[in-house]
């Protein structure tokens, strides 16, 4: 009995041994196959670790078809998914910032385009891609506009996968000739709008739905593009627009009227629900981002005949745009691996299977978009024409603090705790510090 | 000296694993805790050492204090635990007090009372959500349609969405869910009295009343203590259950776990920390006074 506790005694000593060297075999030999793979002018490229929030529906599909064309390009990488889902995104972001703290960063992850990237930025936790640009070609295939808005101090951090437009308004037509409105209308300023929002608030349905703060705070960014227009709503966040100025209030005056029309378990739900009702008939008007695109068609909807869209009244002609990216981390322990992810990530290829997938639109211009549907192709249309200004609701416009705080006061706006004036004021001071 | 060692090394040992890993992350982590929230760590840049931090002292705490938004979650954790408190010491009485008349089928209640207490505050808080829509009228569902229903129309309400008193509304499912725990402390407490006692009393011409009132109840209080601080500290660490049913953004549920919460993802670390502290210290009011006490009856 003494010698069997001793020799299970001496067995596990050497199991401990020699999974302590296995772990550092296998980082040795990490580091060593690098050198030699494809595409890896830089660092291991034998797996990457993708961290991102889309887990499920469209985005999960869209993931997969990225993944497909990834597999083709770089056979020699395993990609690892890591994906966390909950929240809207909120949940991975919680997890990538104690990740990030505690540098053990992923080998790329998600982030949206624009101000999101500002505290990363800063913090030195990603690498300037810059290089990376030239090297893919991307220049010239991405817009001018987007990658003048992807630049903080003629550095660029990230590149970009798809493009979301968050000023639509998604519509029900039997709910609105119901009401005796013509489906096909559309409506060319807020004052417009309310009256046909007063028709279906007469009939008895819900007007406008909405769902928790971030789709407030999405609705408020649609209302002041609306009624400052382009520049004037750019100037919110640039200093030059003053946010205690009338236009302003004319604008937080409007968005009241606006939550008027909504259904009261706004605050319990999230955007699915809300552009449900829509779906169900039970709401005649929903603004939500064009992701929206993707519920109606999982509901076998049909465009025109079971659901219509248009830019939100007053913004036509104007693209309240964000856009999913994918950064490189300081300090990634698959870097090459990174550079080949990013690489399919900003290829013509990856983005057509991609976007297709996830019902956004290419980032990349040459990607082939044939065969995407009617509703990305007007989407398509828009943004090569229209006047492109920075989603608030979604990290382009703002970084994360000025984002939260906005909602904070938004909330308390909406949940009846503060006038007018005490909202325009806590705005102001949300984003000016 | 060797002598001493024999006497004090083992058990100083064998306390010592514990010992150390409490030292490090309970006190050691609260310590670190304060020390962030005298700093002015308020960006993700400041968070990595990529630019400065300096002290502040008690700059943060007196800005969090005299906030309007941080005195409205106070307010709203304050109502709260009031509400929890009273609400689960009152059913969870009741209960024991019933169960504690011989009556059939006893353990079959006790385990009904007791089942909630099973259930994780994120499973139940989910389910009432549901229930506790704030729709009314035509669109209502949830326990708003169920008083619709049974002809009681007059009692809609908006739930948890009412600015003011929107919170208490959470504490319904928290009740729901620890009075069953309660009614457990409080009936081990009936049944630690000796039967003795009451029927002395009874000898001596007491009423039911009185034998109650003068028997019982005090020979409860220590069990009632218990009860106050479990669920007290309980409510006042309350976060789950709110995040559940509401989300982080809503004005109307705010209290400072979730403003905490909502800090630390805006990279504000000092301003998370200092309600950390503050939160801290509002439970250690609650608990600090109990463990004297305790402390003092065993010696």
């Amino acid at each position: 009995m003494r010698i069997n506790t001793r020799l299970s005694a001496a067995v596990a000593g050497v199991a401990v041994l020699g999974l302590s060297l296995a772990a550092c075999s296998s980082d040795d030999s990490g580091s060593d196959s690098g050198s030699g793979e494809a595409g890896g002018s830089g660092g291991d490229a034998s797996q990457v670790e993708v961290f991102t929030w889309w887990a499920s529906g469209s985005e999960k599909a869209g993931l997969d078809a990225l993944v497909g064309v990834f597999n083709e390009q770089n056979p020699d990488t395993e990609f690892v998914n890591g994906a966390v889902a909950g929240g809207a995104g909120s949940a991975a972001k919680d997890l990538l910032q104690s990740r990030l703290q505690t540098n053990d960063p992923p080998d790329t992850f998600q982030a949206h385009a624009g101000a999101e990237l500002q505290d990363y930025i800063s913090a030195g936790q990603i690498e300037d891609v810059s290089d990376l640009y030239d090297e893919f070609g991307l220049r010239d295939a991405f817009p001018a506009d987007l990658i003048e808005r992807l630049t903080v101090d003629d550095k660029i951090y990230s590149v970009p996968s798809n493009i979301h437009r968050a000023n639509v308004v998604w519509a029900n037509p039997t709910v609105l000739s119901d009401a005796g409105l013509d489906p096909e209308a559309t409506y060319e300023s807020m004052g417009d709008w309310f009256d046909a929002l007063d028709a279906v608030k007469d009939s008895g349905k819900t007007a406008l739905s909405v769902a928790t703060t971030w789709t407030q705070v999405n609705l408020l960014e649609t209302v002041l593009l609306s009624d400052l227009g382009p520049d004037g709503y750019s100037g919110l966040w640039d200093g030059t627009t003053d946010w205690a100025g009338a236009d302003v209030t004319q604008a937080l005056e409007d968005f009241e009227k606006l939550m008027s029309y909504t259904n009261t378990d706004r605050d319990g739900l999230d955007w699915p629900d809300a552009t449900q009702q829509v779906i169900d008939g039970q709401a005649g008007f929903n603004v939500m981002g064009d992701w929206a695109e993707a519920a109606f068609e999982e509901a076998g909807s049909e465009a025109g005949t079971d659901y219509v869209y248009f830019p939100v009244p007053g913004t036509d002609g104007m693209f309240d745009f964000l856009a999913d990216s994918f950064t490189l981390p300081v300090g990634a322990p698959h870097p090459g691996g990174a550079k080949n992810w990013l690489e399919t990530v900003g290829s013509a290829e990856g983005q057509a299977a991609f976007n297709k997938a996830k019902g956004s639109i290419p980032a990349n211009t040459d990607a082939d978009t044939s065969d995407f549907s009617d509703y990305q192709q007007t989407a398509i249309e828009s943004f090569g024409q229209d006047t492109i200004v920075s989603s608030l609701a979604h990290g382009a416009a703002v970084p994360v603090a000025t984002l939260n705080a906005i909602s904070d006061a938004t909330s308390k706006f909406t949940t009846g705790a503060s006038d007018i004036a005490t909202y325009q004021s806590d705005l102001g001071a949300a984003v000016n510090g | 000296m060797k002598h001493r060692f024999r006497r004090l090394g083992p058990p100083l040992l064998l306390l010592a694993p514990s010992l150390i890993l409490m030292a490090v992350f309970v006190y050691g982590l609260i310590a670190a805790n304060f020390t962030t929230s005298i700093t002015d760590n308020h960006t993700a840049a400041q968070a990595t050492g990529v630019e400065p931090t300096s002290t502040v002292w008690f700059e943060n705490y007196t800005t969090l204090l005299a906030s309007d938004d941080f005195q409205h979650s106070l307010m709203n954790l304050l109502l709260y635990t009031v509400v929890f408190l009273v609400g689960t010491l009152a059913i969870g009485f009741v209960w024991a007090w019933l169960l504690d008349k011989p009556i059939k089928g006893e353990g079959i209640f006790r385990s009904i009372y007791l089942f909630p207490m099973a259930v994780s505050f994120v499973a139940s808080g989910v389910v009432w959500r549901w229930l506790l829509n704030s729709n009314q009228g035509e669109n209502a569902s949830g326990l708003n349609r169920l008083f619709q229903i049974m002809g009681l129309d007059f009692l809609q309400n908006n739930w948890w969405n009412n600015v003011t008193f929107g919170i208490i509304a959470i504490a319904i499912p928290a009740i729901w869910q620890l009075s069953g725990y309660v009614m457990a402390l409080f009936l081990a407490g009936f049944r630690g009295i000796p039967d003795e006692l009451r029927e002395a009393g009874r000898m001596d011409g007491a009423s039911e009343w009185k034998v109650y009132r003068y028997v019982l109840f005090p020979q409860l209080t220590p069990i009632m203590l218990s009860a106050l601080v479990i669920i007290g500290h309980m409510s006042l660490k309350s976060f789950d259950l709110i995040m559940s049913i509401s989300k982080p953004a809503n004005y109307q549920t705010k209290v400072p776990a979730v403003d905490m919460y909502v800090a630390k993802s805006s990279f504000d670390y000092a301003t998370a920390a200092a309600i950390g502290t503050i939160l801290l210290v509002i439970v250690a009011v609650v608990v600090v006074p109990y463990l004297v006490k305790t402390n003092r009856q065993e010696k």
